[in-house]
């Protein structure tokens, strides 16, 4: 019983930072119906933020030396602002482009970044000790479980809270849901385009910076690629959870995440190199049952 | 109250609307009418700031709105209720109304027209926050109405309202409109029926091709068989007898 509880929990903490992948991807293609590759970057250069820029082999600490709240404040903002300007620079010009072109846009903005990161950071990966305290094991009942996996759990539960609030209650989450229904109809009643994606790209840089941390404390290497599986598999969980539904997307991320856990565990030795292939094979299984994913929005249909 | 004069727009090559010259008077209800294609749509669009026009101007209150973007044109004071409709299916019968709330200066007075606007529509005080998309055409159509009515348009552009709509709900729509204009609203409305362009306008506009084929007071154009011919495009003398 302790045994399976303390996979549970493993498997919503992994799951909680597909999730939050997900989230970030799905948003913004709610908003632009953009699938933006670029949240890679975002992930990896949020993480890279916490070291002084150097292609040394050791890894010296600036930002990441800092008390723990200011050091996430400084890579929240970091990442919102990289986020932003990205809009501003690569996805403002292409506004009015189709989908296939913003993707492509996204491909290259992606590729330019990883390159200007293995310009300033080098390609090797470097060892970071940050958030040490959250690798221990804290012990509630007869639970052993790493103090991360509850600390990645609270996160994205209040992030996706507070993510609610914002689309439910405020002036820009009505406006932000509008768009991503009809964005023509949203601006012929005012709605500012150009607010409406910034603040989508502001909260989905918010998004990648928590996962960028979260993920950081848990692997405590920094890689240059190290946002792209993260990232793969949050398109997956957007697609299985149904695009352009944000709680598909998170339930997706859940899905995705506590599957691989499960199969981790339950898999006989021999099988669990293959883990992954299992849990693609599942997707598309469950693709092929529900070809709109978990959450279907459905297209307001004319009623007379 | 509203100039527009030579307009021309385009889509691609195809010109859909070739020199039009159109006013509308504070506190009048004026009907475009003309069969699919006429340009009427495409003139509202215009106006609204959804199009660029590629030649002529539009005047709203002797200021120039040509250029203006959509954003601001119903900032300026002129709101559309769309073709189809669009209400935002998703979110709820309240949110498509503060939506529209949103752009106005005064928050409190916003608030109390959105009650207001609650009590004297209570089909959509019942279905308050129940999602829009449920909501029956006719009741979209009254939401769609009452939605821009929350921007305080001084210029209400409504883009065909009866279009499928059962006849009892054309009637009301139809009443509420005329309720509006005796309110002081103005409305430039677009008609594909000619009948129902008559029982609402005060002036009609017959479109055709993308220019505008008759114009007049509707008490002048009810009786004539003038209005038929331009809607219909045929010449009354020349028709076989």
């Amino acid at each position: 019983m302790t045994f399976f509880l303390q996979v549970v929990i493993n498997a919503i903490s992994i799951g909680s930072l597909y999730a939050l992948a997900a989230l970030g991807i799905g948003l913004l293609f709610g908003v632009m119906r953009l699938i933006n590759f670029a949240h890679a970057s975002y992930i990896t250069i949020g993480a890279y933020t916490i070291i002084v820029p150097s292609t040394a082999a050791l890894a010296t600490l600036y930002i990441g030396n800092w008390h723990w709240a200011l050091m996430t404040a400084a890579v929240c903002a970091i990442v919102i602002v990289l986020a932003v300007c990205t809009e501003f620079i690569v996805f403002r010009p292409l506004r009015h482009a189709d989908p296939a072109t913003l993707l492509v846009g996204s491909f290259a903005l992606s590729f330019s970044l990883y390159y200007l990161l293995l310009l300033i950071h080098g390609g090797r990966p470097k060892a970071v000790d940050i958030g040490r305290g959250l690798i221990e094991h804290i012990a509630i009942g007869g639970l052993t479980i790493p103090r991360i996996d509850v600390v990645t759990i609270g996160i994205t539960v209040t992030l996706l809270v507070a993510l609610g609030l914002f689309l439910k209650k405020t002036r820009y989450g009505i406006e932000m849901r509008a768009a991503s229904e009809d964005f023509r109809m949203a601006r012929l009643l005012g709605v500012r385009a150009n607010r409406v994606i910034s603040i989508a790209f502001a909260i989905s840089g918010l998004l990648a910076a928590a996962v960028s941390l979260l993920y950081l404390s848990r692997v405590g290497v920094l890689f240059p690629r190290m946002g792209i599986p993260l990232v793969i598999i949050a398109f997956v969980a957007t697609v299985i959870g149904g695009m352009g539904s944000l709680f598909g997307a998170a339930l997706g991320g859940f899905f995705v995440g506590a599957v691989s856990v499960v199969l981790q565990t339950i898999l006989p030795l021999g099988l669990r190199a293959h883990r992954d292939a299992i849990v693609y094979i599942l997707v598309i299984a469950i693709l092929l049952w529900r070809p709109e994913g978990l959450i279907q929005v459905r297209a307001v249909k004319e009623r007379v | 109250m509203l100039a527009v004069s030579d307009l021309e727009v385009r889509y691609g090559r195809m010109a859909a609307v070739r020199g039009i010259k159109l006013d509308v008077g504070a506190g009048e209800i004026v009907c475009m009418v003309g069969p699919n294609g006429a340009g009427k749509s495409t003139t509202m669009l215009t106006i609204a700031g959804e199009l660029t026009p590629h030649a002529g101007t539009i005047r709203f209150e002797d200021k120039p709105l040509t250029g203006t973007s959509v954003e601001n044109v119903v900032r300026r004071g002129i709101s559309l209720v769309p073709e189809g409709r669009r209400i935002f299916g998703r979110l709820t019968v309240e949110e498509n109304l503060r939506l529209a709330t949103f752009i106005r200066k005064n928050a409190r007075e916003a608030a109390s027209d959105l009650e207001r606007i609650m009590e004297q529509f209570p089909i959509l005080q019942e279905r308050r926050h129940a999602p829009a998309g449920r909501l029956s055409g006719g009741e979209q159509q009254i939401l769609a109405i009452a939605r821009t009515l929350l921007t305080k348009p001084k210029l209400m552009l409504v883009d065909e309202p009866a279009l499928g709509l059962a006849p009892m709900m054309v009637q009301l729509v139809h009443e509420i409109l005329t309720e509006l204009r005796s309110e002081g609203m103005t409305l430039l409305v677009v008609e594909q029926s000619l009948e129902r362009a008559l029982a609402l306008a005060d002036r009609i506009y017959v479109l055709r091709d993308g220019q505008v084929q008759l114009t007049g007071p509707t008490d002048e154009l009810r009786d004539g068989e003038q209005i038929e011919a331009a809607y219909f495009g045929f010449q009354m003398q020349g028709a076989a007898p």
